[in-house]
This record gives structure tokens, sequence and C-alpha cells, in this order.
């Protein structure tokens, strides 16, 4: 799956992504979440961790 | 008939994606539900059941957004692993710490104070050193040593400065003498699935796997079996992450967590433990 980042439009490549999981941009290390946007997957900046984040 | 679950995320971990993987195996319908791109009407739940299935795990990253989301759910009439009940105890280390004293279950010495001043007072009892930790939170975050008073009044003070009324509970415990080392169990139900030791990162105090920890098997031996059971069974029971330490006056349960992330406890003993939960989700359907 080929993917531009959303923060510094690199673009690169992962595979096997599923919905909602976390893929990191090689270029400028930035979290981004893989999302499904119809029916396409696509990928946005991740939510910053939260204080009340974890198990 | 093939049962329909649903996994409420906001986040998809190592854990979500072995859940997901598990069920599909055991050919359990796992609905998968974002609760990022998601919003209830709390005025027309009925509608819920279609989205949720039977019976909803509720795997939120966000305290909080899983915990609110459980008090919804529940009200629908749809069956949440864990329970509200055992989700709010185990979301606060406060209310966790009280459950198990109240329950028997041997646990750190701890004080709690609402002030800076009355903090110091209590920490002049308890002794140095101590361990200062917000009541809550995860992963180790801001878990403080405190060796001295002086460490205690500087660590003290920045946390008046936070803007988190939360931050202000002071909650303190006694230092263990324990080895460099805790013990992770996650209990399914009525069983201590896996048992780990947890050893600390080479530059840190803290045994938390996402600080760098490593984990080991550990022996499930009857004094810890029966204590982590009984330590769950207080909380409410449902899927949980039992910690323990090993003081010289044998085993204390120091916390209980309730969306136990069990990758380090999975890859170090091999247990199956996404299936275990899978099954056990579907056993509490059927009943």
């Amino acid at each position: 799956m080929k993917f531009t980042c959303p923060e510094c439009a690199a673009e690169f490549e992962v595979e096997d992504v599923i919905e909602g999981e976390i893929v990191t941009c090689p270029e400028c290390g930035a979290e981004l979440e893989v999302v499904l946007d119809d029916d396409k997957f696509t990928v946005k900046v991740a939510e910053k961790a939260g204080e009340d984040w974890g198990e | 008939m093939s049962r329909s679950l649903s996994l409420i995320y906001d986040r998809i971990r190592v854990e979500e994606k072995e859940l997901i993987s598990a069920a599909e195996r055991l050919g359990v319908n796992l609905k998968l539900v974002d609760a990022k791109t998601f919003h209830f009407d709390l005025n027309s739940l009925e509608k819920e059941k279609s989205v949720f299935g039977e019976l909803a795990l509720e795997r939120c990253i966000s305290y909080f957004r899983g915990l609110h989301i459980t008090a919804i759910l529940e009200n629908a009439g749809i069956p949440v692993i864990n329970s509200f009940k055992t989700s709010s105890i185990c979301g606060n280390k406060l209310l966790t710490t009280l459950t198990l004293i109240k329950a028997g279950v041997p646990t750190p010495k701890t004080v709690i104070a609402f002030t800076l001043e009355e903090a110091l007072k209590a920490l002049d009892e308890i002794g140095y050193p101590a361990v200062l930790k917000p009541i809550f939170g995860s992963w180790g975050r801001l878990i403080a040593p405190l060796k001295d008073r002086e460490t205690a009044l500087a660590l003290l003070e920045h946390r008046e400065e936070m803007s988190n009324p939360l931050y202000q509970i002071y909650y303190i415990q006694e230092m263990v003498e324990r080895p460099p080392r805790d013990i992770r169990t996650v209990v399914v139900g009525d069983e201590v699935v896996a048992a780990i030791y947890r050893y600390a990162a080479p530059d840190d105090w803290r045994t938390n796997i996402a600080r760098g920890g490593r984990a080991e098997p550990c022996k499930l031996t009857p004094e810890l079996e029966e204590l982590v059971l009984k330590a769950a069974r207080a909380v409410g029971g449902g899927v949980l992450g039992v910690d323990a330490m090993e003081s010289p006056d044998g085993i204390l349960i120091h916390e209980v967590n309730s969306t136990v992330e069990f990758k380090g406890a999975m890859m170090a003993t091999g247990v199956d433990i996404p299936s275990k939960i899978i099954d056990y989700a579907i056993k509490q359907v059927k009943k």
C-alpha cells in the first residue's frame, strides 16, 4: 500500500495494513493512523498521546 | 450460529491485531468500532445492539473514553468486557488500593494527601524512600521515587503546578524492597492464563514493558495464583493484568489493569492469550 505523509509529503509503502493501525513515516517520523476513506486506505496524523492513555 | 461481538478501539495495537486474528480463527464475527468516528444518541440507545452485537470488548487506549463508552453500552443492555465497575476501579489507583485492602489482598502501604504540606507530613510517617504515583495513567508515567525530603518537595511543587486536578491527589506508597523485577499476570475470568517477570530496562527503575522492560516466563505458584485471583475478583473480574511484587514478607499486589497489554506476556510464555479472551467473551454471551 502506497501512502503520502500528510506532514512532510514523503511517499512510502507499507504492506498488510489494517484500519486503525499506526504507521511511522520513514522520512519525518510522524505517527500516522491508517484510515479507510471511500474504500481506499489513506493516512492521517495520529492522535497525540493523552494523559489517560495506557492499560 | 456464529456469535457477534464488537471490539471498540481508538488505536490498533499488537493486542487488538491479535484479538482480530483470534476471532477469525475461532469463527467469531468481531465487528470493529473506532471510538473516534462514532457518536451515541443517549435518547435512543436501542439501535446500538445492531452495531455492537451481543457483547463488546472495550479496548480503547484512552481510559476515560473507554470508561464512558462502557457506561453507555451497559445502559443500552450490552455487556462489556470489562464492566464499568471493574474499569472504574482499575483506572484509579486509589480506588484499586481501597478495594484490595477491603478484600484482604496484601498490597503496599499507601497514604493519601490532598495538599503539598500534608503530603510531606504523610511522607515523614511512611518514611523515605517512597514512591509518588498519579492516581490515574499508565506505563509508569510520572511515577517518581522520592529518595529524600528535598526530592519530595521538588516533585510535589511540580505537581502543584499541573493543571489537571487529579495530579493534586497525592498517592504515596512505601518503596517495597523487591528484586529489580515485578510480576505481570494475565487473568481471563477465573484463570491466570500467563505470568511473567518484568525486568526494568537498564536505564530505568520501573519495570513496565512500555518503558523497555524485558519479559521472562514466571512460574505460577499456588500463593501467587490465589492472590491474583482474589485481586481480580475483588475488582469485579473480567480480563485483567494483575501486577505483583516479591517483598521480603511475601507477594504484594500493587496494580490491576483493566485494558491489559498482553504482548510481552504472550511472547514470553507462548500462551495464546487472545484466543482465551475471545473464548471467554463467547462464554459470557451464552450465560
